[in-house]
């Protein structure tokens, strides 16, 4: 079974996000990480791959700096690191058409991704590319199984979860479960390093990528709060509930 | 400018997101076509002003959540603009709309003006982000971030029935073990953290929460290191919740974790600690222990709700 993870690198949660000249300032980044809900999708290609036998593909589409990533996948056992440069691609609907031509060149049977990046927050990926190559697509998963020909998984529904089964071409866009993520080894770190990473640009998938229609005027700071009130003391409880009831009229 | 609608429901009735997607659309003069899946709630969507007309979609792939099927089946009935709640199932055909339509997809909009440009946040509310869109697109609005619609209308109602295929089946329902309510879907929502001391101590929170309806949440810390479930999980990993009121109590304010409810209406955070970060996304702050400020807080709401 071919595997396909798709992965993006991101500022690290806890790094604190700065804007210059109306841009995010990617250089003042502290820490850039897996994105999180990427490494469950990881951890679960990983059991996926132990339990058949498969071999695992990690993608990303990004900037040379994502090839650290890569790295770190091939330590806990990626088999086959994939890198597509972006070349400054911003349009998600360009990022899913490099990724799905990627995943059907290496005849993958199974898609696993987070449920959105940590940048970008959309959660557009995984849907997009299951539509781009004709998939089923499971979303907001916390485990995938792999049995008899069928892939059993669970999402969450109105009145709890619910156990969905699907066959075929499937992608699987997870959520933070209860997987408990591996950690590399040394020996996982020494192979790693040693392992290519293969550059696969957009001429060489075959995808034109037209000009986009969505124009990006500014990157901002979030809206400043007005200071708040703030008592010292549990004295003041009464008078902060009755401020709720008669300023803020919220309960 | 007309948008194409679809409707987000309860079941029985609409999800309130809807009356603010059509709320959205009406601000920038649109009367909109509103497409309700599953034929479910078309006479409600009918009386909302700003509706030109309500598309009752049956076909018999709705009585299954699949975003590919449900995106098949509503895609030729929708214009070029199209508008849709930033809820998972939202977002998901949305997606699979824009990407059959060779379109783009905008997730997550918490403001539209003509032109289009809207804005939207980014790194989890880190930082926000400006964009214009030209020609055709899928649109997805954060719930709450609008205003809603008035319901006084009467427009004609159509029933296309178009289905797809289906391709998840359900093999198990499993049931939630607890009846409280979802932090996404709460008007009050009530947080602890590490400075609860321990994961027991949260049943003062849950007293709290049953008194005004509310919804219990909870730090990473506490989710992580003490085993509180993961759907009570609020920031950048967890959920992004944006109630009327945010109670933090003993949360730091760690930045993963304002990233998920900084876009709370208000904020009332109780810490002991005066310097907590916690304070500064906070409209009201009490310096406070827990033990100290929650039996005081339960008294005083059981007496409004009395």
């Amino acid at each position: 079974m071919n595997i396909a993870v798709l992965l993006k690198q991101v500022p690290d949660t806890t790094a604190k996000i700065t804007i210059s000249d109306g841009k995010v300032d990617e250089s003042s980044v502290s820490k850039w990480s897996m994105s999180p809900y990427d490494e469950y999708a990881l951890e679960s290609g990983l059991q996926l791959k132990d339990a058949t036998g498969g071999k695992l593909i990690a993608i990303t589409c990004g900037p040379e700096r994502a090839k650290k990533m890569l790295t770190d996948a091939a330590a806990v056992g990626a088999d086959t690191l994939i890198h597509i440069p972006d070349d400054g691609v911003t349009d998600s609907t360009h990022v899913q058409k490099l990724l799905a031509a990627a995943v059907m060149r290496f005849e993958s049977n199974v898609v696993l991704c987070g449920k959105q990046a940590a940048d970008t927050n959309g959660g557009s990926t995984g849907p997009g590319v299951a539509e781009l190559i004709d998939a089923v697509c499971v979303t907001l998963v916390s485990e995938v199984n792999f049995l008899e020909g069928d892939f059993t998984t669970i999402r969450p529904s109105n009145s709890g979860s619910e156990k969905v089964i699907v066959n075929g071409l499937s992608v699987f866009a997870f959520d933070k479960g209860s997987l408990e993520l591996r950690r590399p080894n040394v020996r996982g770190i020494m192979m790693a390093k040693k392992k290519p990473i293969e550059s696969i640009t957009s001429s060489d998938l075959g995808v034109d990528l037209d000009s986009s229609n969505v124009i990006m005027n500014s990157q901002t700071p979030p809206p400043e709060k007005p200071a708040g009130q703030k008592f010292e003391g549990a004295e003041y409880v009464n008078e902060v509930v009755s401020r709720l009831r008669n300023e803020a009229n919220v309960i | 400018m007309n948008f194409t609608i679809i409707a987000e429901t309860n079941g029985d009735s609409l999800h309130p997101t809807t009356y603010q997607l059509i709320g959205a659309a009406a601000s920038m003069g649109s009367n909109s076509t509103v497409i309700c899946p599953n034929g479910e709630c078309a006479s409600e969507a009918a009386k909302i002003n700003g509706v030109e007309k309500v598309i009752s979609a049956t076909g018999d792939c709705f009585s299954v959540f699949d975003g590919g099927a449900w995106a098949s089946a509503l895609s030729s009935m929708c214009g070029k603009m199209i508008l849709i709640s930033a809820s998972p199932n939202g977002r998901e055909i949305g997606s699979r709309i824009a990407a059959k339509k060779g379109i783009p997809i905008i997730q997550d909009v918490v403001s539209m003006t003509e032109g289009i440009t809207v804005s939207r946040p980014i790194y989890s509310g880190k930082a926000m982000e400006s964009l214009t869109i030209s020609g055709s697109a899928v649109i997805s609005l954060r719930p709450n971030a609008f205003e809603a619609a008035l319901a006084e209308n009467d427009a004609p109602i159509n029933i296309i029935d178009q289905s797809a295929d289906v391709r998840i089946s359900i093999q198990e329902a499993i049931n939630k073990a607890s009846e409280r309510l979802d932090v996404t879907e709460a008007d009050i929502i009530i947080s602890g953290g590490r400075g609860m001391g321990t994961i027991e101590n949260f049943s003062h929170l849950e007293e709290i929460a049953d008194t005004v309806g509310a919804a219990v949440g909870a730090s990473r810390a506490v989710v992580d290191e003490w085993g509180m479930p993961h759907r009570m999980q609020v920031g950048q990993t967890g959920k992004t919740v944006t109630p009327s009121l945010y109670i933090a109590v003993g949360i730091s304010g760690a930045i993963q974790h304002l990233a998920g409810m900084r876009s709370s209406k208000y904020i009332l955070a109780i810490n002991k600690d005066p310097d907590a970060p916690i304070f500064g996304v906070a409209d009201y702050g009490i310096v406070a222990t827990w033990e100290d400020a929650i039996p005081a807080l339960k008294s005083a709401l059981s007496d409004l709700q009395s």
